[in-house]
């Protein structure tokens, strides 16, 4: 961006792709760039603070929530905040332990759907087992505020030993999937498009430290990065990892697990699964010889039934990540541009 | 999914590619247009360049609404998005496509416009029932398989005298843009066939192609777009090139009839006319290529109700659609590709969709370089 | 262009409309250009209308053709 800087923002910015990246990039990192944003990673871990007697390290993050509809098959703006920040705190390995939320309220809005809201949050995080310590509110006028915004923070504990990270992906490694892609964003789809699913199709937004628990035991230093597909999809997270770890990602069309509605909807609708968003999954990047032992590890819990061995991590000169569809052709998965829309050529 | 994954099967794929390969003459080249944007795109999602035989070239031809869509078209579209009152209705296609001084409808969005995505044409009339105080544009673009739905809203606004609501039409017509191209300055090595458009063909029929076929000797074949249509209609091609035939064959004979879909082609006569000419972007004015909403309608034509003059816009000096589109040039070929044009900040047609031939190369296969 | 796709018909509906399935994923359209339909034949959708009816039998004729390659010996 040169600067002065002039235009304004748009959706492209929030999607997830290039253009989200940009903006981190040349604005926020810009501004505020330090060695913990610098890092790229879903927290950061606070070295400052003295590690636990058994070297466990403090580790924050925090999530922005902005979702229309507020409630949705499978869930609400409320439960996706609380799941947010949790996994934010797990895909670094950490054991989520407090949060906080903060509502912006647009004046209006409808108090039974507050209520329900934060019912629901309150549900999420005691099924967490993670208390929110802290919250504030603030009310803007109508017409400024889409209902509701909430914004998490959370802090978490980072066993001694676990390093997982985005820069962590090495050559030979293993690519897997915790389950099925794209359930979370065509369930949101699903109303506004006339898209009917019987039985309804539910978001998949979930907590997923259990799962991620489940995965680093016993060997945590054969997991190298852990993260979940959120908005861009997986397409996304795999040309960050690739990037931030300076390797080249290999995966395979017809080992992506879908809901066969899914794959339907995202035809009719001309999408990409590879860049829908998930609210309850998490690519795992191991070393080769424990994908298996880590693949029936993740099958044996409930958010992971679905477990897949999607790819394998290459060395290259230049990142990149491509996919090799179901006839052995191959095809580039790039950065997202603009931002997920359908088509109708 | 029926009637989809079959036409997906590997092994048949592995087949169909095996006779490809033993098929072709080794000594001569087989260049093939593929017209749609939709075959553009299906190749490169499914990755087949890389397994067809390397005598055996694939040209993307002009055959993406959004891409020939001209600039001055888009601006008028943008203008009634940003009059106070006005809700402009658009397919999700045509949202990031850039205007002039990098205006898009979705900045328009960003400054206040009310420009609203639709699925399907039967939308707006929702929107203008749920906003009977505004006036409703429903900015119509595609070819043929496209039209009907456009002229079947205007019918029902028609019909319900749904006043508030227009249509600016930007329907444009495949066999004369296929005439147009075959026609044109000869400046490049000569097409040795057309892959013709499935879904236009359902509405069209394949008795239009007749005359393309004998008037310029080129053998056509109409093609779905599952893979295994696109290899068979590709080997279709093969044999009639190599047997010196030129004539119309029909690969998706489960939906294509010679005399297409008559209903729809009765609706879009009742509504619409064909325009004495039409710009197309990168191609420049092809005479009857394009229809106009008929004087019957013309309560509803955004073009008669709104002050709305067409500008022509200039396309970047550096870019090289025009040759692309024509099936001349390669994206590779241009000078700005992947630099200054790019599926992010697009300069020309071809890159402006992702079917267009310079964003298919950037998103799905710009690595092929490295593999060859 | 012109993303679309064959749909099972399960359901008429009035105004000339119909409810159609894929694989599990339900939809409400326009049966505006098509006419009359049975309930389990397929439409070609496209933007909320069905452009087209398939012909099984022709499907089942374009099928056998991709089978029968391994037959037919090169030119």
């Amino acid at each position: 961006m040169k600067r002065p800087i002039a235009g304004a923002i748009t959706l492209a910015h929030g999607a997830g792709g290039r253009a989200s990246h940009q903006l981190i990039q040349e604005i926020f990192l810009f501004h505020l760039g330090n060695p913990f944003l610098q890092q790229g990673d879903d927290g950061a871990v606070l070295d400052l603070l003295e590690p636990d007697s058994q070297g466990g390290r403090w580790v924050t993050a925090t999530d922005a929530h902005v979702v229309t509809p507020l409630e949705f098959p499978g869930g609400d703006i409320g439960r996706l905040a609380v799941n947010g920040t949790i996994n934010d705190l797990a895909m670094m390995g950490a054991s989520p332990r407090y949060l906080t939320a903060a509502f912006i309220l647009e004046e209006g809005l409808s108090l039974a759907l507050l209520d329900r809201v934060v019912a629901s949050m309150a549900t999420a995080a005691k099924t967490a087992g993670v208390p929110v310590v802290a919250g504030d509110t603030k009310v803007v006028e109508r017409g400024k505020g889409d209902g509701m915004f909430i914004t998490t923070s959370g802090f978490g504990l980072l066993p001694a030993g676990i390093q997982c990270g985005g820069s962590h992906a090495k050559p030979g490694d293993a690519v897997l999937v915790s389950g099925t892609l794209g359930d979370h964003a065509m369930a949101l789809m699903a109303e506004r498009n006339g898209l009917i699913f019987d039985p309804p199709l539910l978001s998949d937004t979930a907590a997923l430290h259990g799962l991620v628990a489940d995965i680093l035991t016993p060997r945590p230093s054969a997991v190298h990065v852990l993260r979940d597909p959120t908005r861009g999809g997986v397409a996304t997270v795999l040309n960050e990892i690739a990037q931030q770890s300076g390797v080249a990602i290999e995966i395979d069309e017809s080992r992506l697990p879908m809901r066969p509605e899914v794959t339907a909807a995202a035809e009719l609708m001309g999408l990409d699964p590879l860049y829908l968003a998930n609210e309850g999954k998490v690519i795992v990047i191991c070393e080769a010889t424990d994908a298996d032992s880590i693949l029936l590890r993740m099958r044996e819990h409930p958010l992971g039934q679905q477990s897949s061995q999607i790819g394998q991590v290459l060395a290259s000169s230049r990142p990149f990540v491509e996919m090799r569809t179901h006839w052995g052709g191959r095809r580039l998965v790039d950065w997202l541009t603009g931002e997920v829309l359908p088509r109708i050529c | 999914m029926k009637h989809h994954a079959e036409y997906r099967d590997p092994e048949a794929a592995e087949r169909l590619l095996k006779r490809i390969h033993q098929s072709v003459d080794p000594s001569r080249e087989y260049r093939f247009m593929e017209f749609c944007g939709g075959h553009t795109h299906a190749i490169s999602r499914f990755g087949l360049h890389g397994l067809l035989p390397p005598n055996v070239r694939l040209i993307h031809g002009p055959g993406c609404p959004v891409c020939v869509l001209p600039i001055g078209r888009l601006d008028m579209a943008i203008a009634l998005a940003m009059k106070p009152g006005v809700i402009l209705c658009c397919y999700g296609d045509t949202l990031r496509v850039p205007g002039s001084a990098g205006n898009s409808l979705q900045k328009a969005r960003a400054y206040g416009a009310d420009v609203r995505m639709v699925y399907s044409a039967t939308e707006v009339l929702t929107i203008a029932e749920q906003s009977p105080l505004n006036e409703v544009v429903f900015f119509a673009i595609g070819f043929e398989t496209t039209t009907p739905p456009t002229a079947h809203l205007l019918l029902e606004i028609q019909r319900r005298g749904l006043n508030q609501v227009s249509v600016l039409c930007n329907h444009v017509l495949t066999t004369p843009a296929i005439r147009a191209i075959l026609e044109g300055p000869d400046q490049g090595p000569r097409l040795d066939g057309l892959v013709g458009p499935a879904h236009v063909s359902v509405v069209i029929g394949s008795s239009p192609y007749t005359p393309l076929a004998s008037d310029f000797q080129m053998p056509i074949v109409i093609a779905g777009f599952e893979p295994l249509d696109i290899l068979q209609a590709i080997l279709m091609l093969i044999h009639q090139v190599n047997e010196d035939r030129h004539a119309v064959e029909n690969e998706y004979t489960r939906a294509v009839v010679p005399e297409g879909n008559q209903r729809a082609l009765m609706a879009m006569r009742e509504v619409f006319e064909t325009r004495e000419s039409f710009e197309w972007r990168g191609l420049g004015s092809i005479a009857e290529s394009g229809l106009r909403i008929r004087s019957s309608f013309a309560n509803w034509d955004a073009e008669s109700r709104y002050d709305l003059s067409y500008q022509t816009v200039a396309d970047h000096k550096a870019c090289e659609c025009a040759a692309i589109l024509r099936g001349h040039k390669e994206p590779l070929d241009c000078k700005v590709f992947g630099t200054a044009c790019t599926p992010e900040t697009p300069l020309g047609a071809c890159m402006v969709s992702s079917e267009g031939a310079c964003a298919a190369h950037f998103t799905y296969g710009r690595n092929l370089r490295n593999f060859r | 262009m012109c993303l679309a796709v064959p749909c099972k018909v399960t359901e008429l509906l009035p105004d000339q409309r119909a409810r159609v399935e894929l694989d599990g994923l339900k939809k409400d359209i326009s049966l505006a250009f098509v006419g009359p339909v049975e309930i389990g034949s397929y439409v070609i959708l496209h933007v909320g209308y069905a452009i087209g009816v398939l012909d099984p039998e022709e499907a089942e004729k374009t099928l056998a053709l991709f089978q029968e390659l391994e037959a037919q010996p090169p030119p």
